[in-house]
């Protein structure tokens, strides 16, 4: 069989999920497709169940905030591998901040769980039908999520480094 | 779940279920991790593990440094081998900023991440020796581990937490020291790790204890994304050298070795088998060591000479701007992935141009297969529970991060 590429990925997916794919790109030779969250979890059962596209591991799964862009701003990131293709792809979630709701893939991977609850743990999102959604690094009584960009690591109020000179303007997200 | 240890839980009487803990500190967890059990006797009904007592935050921690002193947080992941992570991370860099890496480099690296996952499989295979309760050969291989360390010592002057490398090579090339007694290691070394080996691989008393013990399916661990040496055990043959080959790996001949069961045996004999192909990759790459320079011609990132910086203005700038993070960085997401000690570890690096990663994630090989440990434990005595627990592996440091 004929390794596929990003290209067939991409239409492959396309074909099966029309108006889902919201957009996609290459990145350093890595398949990005951006799809509506609340089909994520079909287009990936669909990825692994498919006979030549077969993803049929899980690498990661990560969040990220983007508090700058309104109306998306946390991402759910899925890395996926196919070993018949060894081929890597990305696909990607963005969700508003006041509905941060995506469903569990746990149904898919098994290895998905922790990986979700890490998620949960420093961002937030929360994962529609996970069997145990609770805090995993953090302990259980933190109120908030420590990932999120307006919690910056260093004091805000500290004199000997000057963030204008650098650009750095974490105190005003 | 076989049908013996389906009778096991069945036949459990409530009144006989008692709750223990094991661990956060217990002398055979090798770290800190709590597990909750409900045993009835010594058969383990049901349990959960706590993580994230050494949760160090260095996924926000990296957010607001500099990409080289990301190095030295990368150490303390797997920190028996923290080599691989180093280097990992510096491959990660240079391949946002897209850079040629010396063929001297990549063999030189190579070299010193195999020295790594010699040393991280003789402390695992050696601590599975000691939760059987043979200690002598848990003092033999630590001599080997040393001449390692010393090696780690003369190219970065650290034993455990390394900062080995800089971001486009090494900071000093092999030293002469460096060359004798890596030479001497690659002479003496076969004849003390196969005693060690004689001492565990074919003992009756280690077989029984350890054949049974533990055991995952291809299917299961596949579904909860294991890698590394736990993966291969189950009979899987994934391994990132040989899927994305990276620093050269697909110049050197060597195998993947897999077990059959996904027992602690198994993951014991796919250990020692790798440790026997880690020093053959060494072997190759050593004699055929590429001349050439030691770093890649990479003025923005790699630290100008000290000498140069006392007597020339140039690079007394570049030292300023590499030390201030103030070199421009491309836009982009990359993911780059090595077969770390205990399997896949990648790194996922968001860089919105700024000076510091706008977001950067560890994949951590422990902490994705540690979720398995439950499934694996279930219906064994408590014991066993010891045993897999050392032979799947679980580094503190890479399971909470």
């Amino acid at each position: 069989m004929e390794k596929q590429n990003n290209q067939e990925y991409l239409t492959a997916v396309q074909a099966a999920f029309g108006a889902d794919v919201l957009a996609h790109e290459e990145a350093f030779g890595m398949l990005n497709i951006e799809m509506t969250p609340s089909r994520i979890h079909d287009a990936i059962q669909w990825l692994q169940q498919h006979q030549d596209l077969s993803v049929n591991y899980l690498t990661n799964i990560a969040g990220v905030h983007y508090p700058e862009s309104v109306g998306r701003e946390f991402a759910v990131v899925y890395q996926l591998h196919s070993w018949k293709n060894n081929l890597r792809l990305r696909i990607k979630g963005y969700l508003p901040k006041e509905n941060l709701h995506i469903a569990t893939i746990t149904d898919l991977f098994a290895g998905a769980n922790w990986m979700e609850r890490e998620t949960y743990d420093f961002f937030g999102i929360i994962f529609d039908g996970h069997p145990d959604l609770r805090r995993i690094l953090n302990m259980d009584d933190m109120d908030y999520f420590p990932m999120r960009k307006e919690y910056v690591l260093e004091d805000a109020t500290r004199e000997d480094k000057d963030d204008r000179f650098f650009g750095r303007n974490n105190n005003e997200l | 779940m076989s049908q013996e240890i389906k009778d096991i839980l069945q036949a459990a009487d409530p009144a006989n279920v008692a709750t223990i803990n094991f661990g956060p500190t217990h002398p055979s967890t090798h770290g800190i991790f709590q597990n909750i059990l409900k045993v009835d006797g010594e058969k383990i009904i049901s349990s959960e593990q706590t993580v994230g007592y050494i949760h160090r935050a260095f996924e926000k921690l990296a957010e607001r440094r500099p990409y080289n002193q990301i190095t030295p947080i990368t150490d303390r992941l797997n920190y028996c081998s923290s080599p691989i992570n180093n280097i990992g991370w510096e491959m990660t860099v240079e391949k946002l900023i897209g850079v040629d890496i010396p063929k001297r480099v990549q063999y030189m690296r190579v070299i010193i991440m195999e020295l790594a996952r010699i040393a991280d499989h003789l402390i695992c295979n050696s601590v599975i020796g000691v939760d059987a309760g043979a200690l002598t050969s848990f003092f033999y291989p630590f001599s080997e581990r040393e001449k390692i360390y010393e090696l780690y010592e003369e190219m970065s002057g650290a034993r455990l937490t390394t900062n080995m490398g800089r971001i486009g090579g090494f900071e000093r090339d092999f030293t002469p020291v460096f060359h004798q007694k890596l030479q001497s290691f690659l002479k003496t070394f076969p004849k003390a790790f196969e005693e060690f080996d004689s001492m565990l691989a074919r003992n009756r008393i280690f077989m029984d204890r350890t054949k049974g013990a533990g055991p995952i399916s291809a299917e299961r661990a596949l579904s909860y994304s294991f890698s590394g040496p736990n993966l291969r055990a189950a009979g899987i043959d994934y391994d990132v050298r040989v899927m994305s080959p990276y620093s050269s790996y697909e110049d050197f001949d060597f195998i993947i070795p897999v077990g059959v069961n996904g027992d602690t045996y198994d993951r014991f004999m796919v250990r020692q088998e790798e440790i026997r192909q880690s020093l053959r990759i060494i072997e190759q790459a050593y004699k055929n060591l590429p001349e050439g320079d030691y770093k890649a011609d990479l003025p923005d990132f790699y630290l100008p000479a000290k000498s140069d910086v006392y007597n020339n203005m140039e690079a007394l700038i570049y030292h300023f701007k590499i030390v201030m993070g103030e070199t421009e960085l491309p836009v982009g997401e990359v993911y780059h992935a090595v077969e770390g000690g205990n399997g896949e570890l990648g790194y996922y690096l968001i860089s919105d141009g700024g000076r510091t990663p706008y977001r950067l994630q560890f994949r951590r090989p422990c902490f994705i297969y540690y979720q398995a440990y439950p499934e694996m434990i279930k219906g064994l005595p408590i014991s066993d529970a010891v045993l897999t627990l050392s032979s799947i592996n679980v580094i503190a440091g890479e399971l909470d991060a």
